[in-house]
């Protein structure tokens, strides 16, 4: 009778934990999914970068952070995913520059971006990660060592890393993650849908689905 | 049924009722931090710890039968986690100005989520669900002595 009560309450809280989680994700994905057919602005701005054809129906937007070691490890993984389904996915970039001091990897990102040189130096970055980042510990002088290998203009790039353009990127990109509530990077969303629970064959299942439902066989 | 059974039986339930109290508890917390993603600070991570164990400790009371002694092992957790909650709340409420204390690394202790019905906050729930708890036990160490 005893082990019955306890064993029976256990169950009960674990019941509803479970209902609790899933009736608050779905709710969630209902919220961004009529924000994304409302407030499209709100996941693509005019200033982000993105990668992948124009008439693309499935759209990946990930919040992100050049010095994040999981974007790192995801990028490969996204390219494949695209190699996968040309001319199907466009992927758009954001900034979450949630650590102290990854605003300025930002910068000097967009900065590059601005000599023509954006996904050459985000690739070099974040294969060079380990140098200038490592767990967290932020040592630009480092990267500014790495940098040239992208073929940029470094002198170029400490001017205009400062310019106010970038700095209005970064504040809308961030008003916007709030707006999301986007708590971690890489925060993904696929059409608007965010990925609810994280991993890559979680990611793979989200876009594979918005891909099924956008190219019917 | 004889009044030693009774009184047995009734140490038995408001264990139990503390022990419901404490699973509840625990799991609102996962929730709060796992599913609404609200990060846990340090205070809370305090409160955390001397709540979490308790869920094992008061079970392992209640089974086979009522053990006074879990009281003993129980009581210094749960006051530890009221008074951290105590604190906790002071300082959101602002009674204690924030600066002379060293949680500023990460999430701050003030950081609003949630109130319930305007001005019920998370610190202050805890405060609560540690405050019956020590309040049960202590009624349950004075039974037990007798």
């Amino acid at each position: 009778m005893k082990y019955a009560l306890v064993g029976f309450t256990c169950l009960v809280l674990i019941l509803g934990f479970v209902i609790a989680s899933n009736y608050y994700k779905d709710s969630q994905a209902q919220k961004y999914g009529f924000l994304a057919a409302d407030n499209a602005e709100l996941f693509v701005r005019a200033h982000s970068q993105t990668l992948g054809s124009d008439d693309a129906k499935v759209y990946l937007v990930e919040f992100m952070d050049p010095a994040c070691e999981t974007c790192a490890a995801f990028a490969p993984f996204i390219q494949q995913i695209m190699a996968a389904n040309p001319g199907k996915i466009k992927l758009v970039l954001r900034y979450a520059p949630f650590h102290e001091g990854a605003d300025d990897f930002v910068k000097i990102l967009e900065a590059a971006g601005m000599q023509g040189k954006y996904w050459e130096t985000l690739e070099l970055m974040f294969r060079t990660q380990n140098i200038w980042a490592s767990h967290h510990d932020y040592q630009p002088q480092r990267l500014w060592e790495v940098l040239p290998g992208a073929g940029v203009d470094i002198e170029r790039i400490k001017k205009d890393m400062h310019s106010p353009v970038i700095a209005r990127i970064i504040e809308q990109d961030m008003a916007d993650v709030k707006a999301l509530n986007v708590q971690k990077t890489p925060g993904y969303f696929v059409n608007g849908k965010p990925l609810q629970t994280f991993g890559y064959r979680q990611l793979e299942q989200l876009i594979q689905s918005e891909l099924n439902a956008q190219y019917p066989k | 049924m004889s009044q030693t059974d009774k009184s047995t039986n009734t140490n038995w339930t408001l264990l139990f009722l503390c022990w419901l109290l404490v699973s509840v508890s625990a799991t609102i917390s996962i929730f709060f931090s796992s599913v609404l993603e609200y990060q846990p600070c340090v205070l809370c991570w305090y409160q955390r710890i001397c709540l979490f164990p308790l869920i094992l400790i008061l079970a392992a009371g209640l089974f086979p039968a009522f053990d006074k002694s879990v009281i003993k092992y129980a009581l210094p957790l749960s006051i530890a986690g009221g008074l951290t909650a105590f604190y906790h709340s002071l300082l959101y409420a602002g009674i204690i100005p924030e600066g002379i204390q060293a949680c500023s690394k990460g999430v701050s202790c003030t950081e609003k989520y949630f109130e319930l019905f305007g001005f019920v906050s998370i610190p202050m729930l805890s405060f609560f669900a540690f405050s019956i708890l020590v309040t049960v036990l202590i009624i349950l160490r004075r039974r037990t002595s007798k």
